[in-house]
């Protein structure tokens, strides 16, 4: 048991996949000799070899097509794009070659790879470095998606997109990197992909977060616990595909929902969970879901960052409002 | 001024265009009898081709990608690419994928639009076909990569056509290539058109092969409707990769004779006489011409062959239209290892929606 980052839970995983299975392999720029833009990949090329750790060259497509190749030969490959706002390139790949290798060979061929790549503002990064392009992966058929929240969730649910048979985008939230150290236990256990986790247990109202989002929907439940509004947080994790059983069994309990995300509003994942609240649970609301999400704007660069992503404050608002419908 | 690098690209062709010898011939056309089988199955390639043309104008399978002109490129690298080596496949590499031991009905179940078309239990490691261009090359860096990190005495074979070396993918591959020194060839089969745009608005570069310069590795280009020159350059290139040699781009010039596919209709975009011109220049007429001339070929076989190549047109056709149709359950059965519960549902809707007795399939 080590009291680590989140980021530090990544190498962690990387380190044990490697070490457990040798046709798991980590492809990427800087990831070798720099050990990652983050330190992600810090000290495996030293500890695995050049080869098992390879530093690519620049071209984001290339990196996500040799790892559908990879993947199809037999090998875990697990590729790092440096920033989410340099997956588009790569997205080429996972939409006509990763999603859909299995299908398209109806079995013979399958691509299990991991794509890593930080994603979200909040680190006064530079321009095009702060994006969330979630539900861009997660329309897509034939993967998973999933983006941890904490430093003993990146480690177990990276464990288990690694040795999953199907491809899977893994976001990591750069804002949580190095933001809370938490106990974590390097004994190689899996966390399910298929499953959402209940963060903070409540009563009124239930908020839908994943990523760096789950820390200011905990804060606002604490900030709003103060008023005697009980907030019960959910910890999505999984992004595609996702456990709504978890998320309606909480909305028929609570009767509100908030789900928050942060990228943009318009056909974003808090869209999409938020439909099928009304399909599956209506007659269990007492007001409509509420969507917390970033605006329909381009990133902005750093200086308005704070402005454009939602905080605690927003998502408290958004419950008092819930709270308050008539 | 110094100059910090010079090129040049070698052009190999053994056959001239009325089968006539233009070099000295390598060692493995030494006896012509050896080259049969080669020229079998670029006949049968050929009659193949004519059906499923064929078979799309009558309905019986969707658009269709002619193979028609490019029978000695697929001939000569089936003829040297080693059963446990990857081919990566384009759309248009059946003929390669027949002497991969893939059953020509594939080909019709692929254009009939059914997955199981992709399906090559003959060559498991061979990738499907591959429809958005260029990007099967990465996967070929990828699948070179796997073999040379397990120091296996493999080789990775992308192909792709003349438009697909326009885009980065093309070059992002022969880029890491080079790098890593992988076991890859990358047989560009420049067919001068991508669909309507002819080679010249292409590329302003005097050949594609001169695009691996670039990426610091051997290119070579060769007369791909001459066989003993694809099968010596493809052959000595996949020798050399398997051989801890690295990667090999090659250009194999050919002439798309067909339209770019059944939707397609050539003659908005160039001249009878051009077409005309190209035929004079055809693979198969080539390499026959020449087997005559050194007697390992007579009109009584090649009679004989047209009889076997039609009955085997035939045995395929029946192959593809005795398939059953695929039940909708299809679509999910291999969209994951192991169906997610959450798709379940749409499973169920998609199966209780279809009505017993539809007819799905064209035949």
């Amino acid at each position: 048991m080590s009291n680590i980052t989140l980021v530090e839970a990544i190498n962690l995983a990387l380190a044990r996949a490697m070490e457990e299975d040798d046709s798991v392999v980590v492809l990427g720029e800087d990831v070798g000799i720099n050990g990652g833009v983050f330190r992600a990949t810090a000290g495996l090329r030293q500890r695995f070899g050049a080869e098992r750790v390879a530093d690519t060259p620049l071209a984001e497509g290339l990196i996500a097509g040799m790892a559908v190749g990879m993947a199809a030969e037999g090998l875990k490959p697990v590729a790092e794009i440096q920033f989410a706002g340099f997956a588009y390139t790569a997205i080429d790949q996972m939409l006509n070659h990763a999603g859909r290798l299995r299908h398209r060979t109806q079995g013979r061929l399958s691509c299990p790879m991991v794509l890593r790549t930080p994603c979200g503002a909040g680190i006064h990064a530079p321009e095009h470095h702060s994006e969330s392009p979630e539900a861009m992966f997660a329309h897509i058929p034939g993967i998973r998606v999933v983006y941890p929240s904490s430093p003993s969730r990146a480690y177990g649910l990276l464990l288990a997109a690694i040795q999953d048979p199907d491809p899977v985008v893994f976001l990591e939230p750069s804002r949580l990197y190095r933001r809370f150290k938490e106990e974590v236990e390097d004994d190689g256990t899996p966390l399910p992909l298929d499953k959402a986790f209940v963060a903070r247990e409540g009563t009124d109202v239930t908020f839908v977060a994943w990523g760096a989002m789950l820390r200011e929907a905990l804060d606002a439940a604490e900030e709003l616990a103060a008023e005697g509004l009980f907030a019960e947080v959910i910890d999505l994790a999984t992004l595609k595909p996702i456990d709504f059983d978890t998320v309606l069994a909480s909305v028929r309990k609570t009767g509100r929902c908030v789900v928050i995300t942060e990228a943009p509003r318009t056909c974003s994942l808090a869209s999409e969970i938020s439909a099928n609240i009304s399909e599956q649970a209506l007659l269990s609301l007492l007001a409509p879901v509420e969507r917390v999400t970033a605006f329909d704007c381009v990133t902005p660069m750093f200086r308005l960052e704070e402005k454009y992503m939602p905080d605690a404050a927003r998502i408290a608002a958004a419950a008092r409002k819930v709270m308050e419908y008539q | 001024m110094t100059v910090a690098a010079t090129f040049e690209i070698r052009f190999t062709r053994y056959l001239l265009p009325d089968g006539r010898e233009a070099a000295d011939l390598p060692s493995f056309a030494a006896d012509p009898r050896a080259l049969v089988p080669d020229y079998r199955a670029m006949v049968f390639m050929r009659a193949l081709d004519a059906k499923a043309v064929a078979m799309q104008r009558t309905g019986q399978i969707g658009t269709y990608a002619s193979t028609l002109g490019k029978e000695a490129v697929d001939a000569g690298i089936g003829a040297v690419l080693g059963k446990d080596d990857v081919l990566l496949p384009s759309y248009r590499e059946s003929g390669v994928l027949m002497l991969r031991g893939v059953s020509p009905h594939r080909t019709l179940l692929y254009w009939g639009g059914d997955e199981r078309g992709n399906v090559f239990p003959e060559s498991p490691r061979d990738f499907p076909f591959n429809v958005p261009i260029g990007t099967q090359l990465p996967h070929a860096a990828g699948v070179a990569y796997a073999m040379k990190l397990r120091r296996e005495p493999r080789v990775a074979l992308a192909m792709c056509g003349d438009g697909a070396t326009s885009k980065g993918d093309f070059y992002e591959a022969l880029n890491a290539a080079g790098v890593w020194q992988l076991p890859m060839v990358v047989v560009a089969v420049n067919n001068h058109y991508a669909i309507s745009v002819p080679r010249h608005m292409q590329t302003k570069a005097q050949t594609i092969a001169q695009k691996g310069i670039a990426a610091g590795i051997d290119c070579e280009q060769l007369d791909g409707n001459d066989l003993i020159a694809v099968r010596d350059a493809v052959g000595r290139a996949v020798e050399k990769a398997r051989n801890g040699g690295g990667p090999t781009l090659l250009e194999a010039l050919t002439y798309r004779l067909s339209d770019h596919t059944t939707a397609d209709d050539a003659t908005r975009y160039r001249s009878a006489e051009e077409v005309a011109e190209q035929w004079k220049q055809e693979p198969i007429l080539r390499l026959r011409t020449w087997l005559h001339s050194k007697g390992a070929w007579s009109q009584a076989e090649e009679q004989a062959l047209a009889k076997d190549a039609a009955a085997h047109v035939q045995k395929m056709v029946k192959a593809y239209l005795e398939t059953p149709p695929p039940g909708p359950e299809q679509m999910f059965e291999h969209l994951y290892a192991r169906l997610p519960r959450q798709y379940i549902g749409q499973l169920a809707q998609l199966t209780e929606e279809q009505e017993p007795h539809v007819e799905h399939h064209a035949g």
